[in-house]
């Protein structure tokens, strides 16, 4: 069993991180999200919250970023994974800092090109998914199905 | 009863507004979670700043979802095997900030439970067609194995 730190924002991409939920809840997982009442309607209490941001909110982010790093000093896991957005991503790259492995599975919804952010995880996460078979490359992103 | 609702971020008045018209000439309460839309529906009950918790009673509670094409309410749709009818934001109407509604929506239209209506023009029919055959499979929804698997790897050895 694997301490994992499992990340999404309240909203599609909370819904897409519970749909691997299968795959996760094997191990000791610490889920955080921007939506605490979003986690409660999964039964996922506690849930570690993160503040919701983008790059039009710097000041957000630059707290959210400190969060995610505490979050992961605090919980240590030697995986992080993320459906998105920003606050998911900010937890990749604090999870590089402890040296935990770390992937970003980009949106479905991103069907025309990846996210800001999973462009940025490129470069940042060890393993970068595309839901779209169209938008994969031989490295990142890789395209291993999706959640529809 | 039929829910009506276009998500968390963003208003979505082309809906709401075509179906303040149906509302009426269907047979049941239709509600509506407007987000930060600026028309106020006469014909449909509103309901904002709703928790997740209240927001899924009410799509439990409801017969049929109308909904932008997002992927948070698609799932959330199914999860709870309530049918579905999508018509997704465009990007010339200023609905969204790309166009990728129309490729969710186009991925998601043979899926059982789920209609799309490509306009305003044609959701009163895809609604009427969706009540009438609301039927949906019994399964548990999850991502597709080869995705799960790929997740599970990762955990276990650091990699794809």
């Amino acid at each position: 069993m694997k301490k994992v730190l499992a990340v999404a924002s309240g909203g599609g991409h909370w819904e897409q991180l519970m749909m691997l939920r299968s795959s996760l809840d094997p191990h000791d997982v610490c889920y955080a999200t921007t939506r605490r009442d979003m986690a409660a309607t999964h039964g996922i209490e506690p849930v570690a919250e993160l503040l919701d941001c983008n790059q039009h909110t710097p000041i957000r982010a630059l707290l959210c970023l400190i969060a995610a790093i505490r979050l992961v000093l605090k919980a240590r896991p030697s995986a992080v994974i993320s459906t998105g957005a920003a606050p998911g991503f900010f937890c990749i790259l604090a999870g590089r800092l402890i040296g935990a492995k770390t992937l970003w599975v980009d949106s479905v919804a991103n069907a025309e090109q990846l996210s800001m952010c999973g462009k940025l995880s490129k470069h940042v996460a060890h393993e970068c998914l595309t839901q779209w078979d169209h938008l994969a490359s031989d490295t990142k992103p890789l395209f291993r199905g999706s959640v529809l | 009863m039929i829910l009506v609702t276009v998500g968390m971020q963003l208003g979505f008045d082309r809906l709401i507004r075509a179906m303040d018209e149906i509302a009426p000439t269907l047979d049941m309460p239709v509600i509506a979670q407007t987000g930060r839309g600026r028309y106020r529906p006469i014909n449909m009950e509103l309901h904002n700043n709703l928790d997740a918790g209240q927001f899924e009673e009410l799509v439990a509670d409801s017969k049929l979802i109308v909904s932008h094409a997002g992927i948070g309410t698609v799932l959330t749709a199914q999860r709870l095997r309530k049918p579905i009818v999508l018509i997704p934001r465009q990007a010339d109407l200023n609905e969204h900030r790309n166009d990728h509604q129309l490729a969710t929506a186009k991925q998601l239209r043979s899926r059982p439970g789920i209609l799309v209506a490509w306009s305003t023009n044609e959701l009163g029919v895809t609604i009427r067609k969706s009540l009438a055959n609301s039927t949906l499979p019994h399964v548990e929804p999850q991502a597709s194995s080869e995705l799960l698997n790929a997740v599970a790897g990762f955990i276990e050895r650091g990699q794809i």
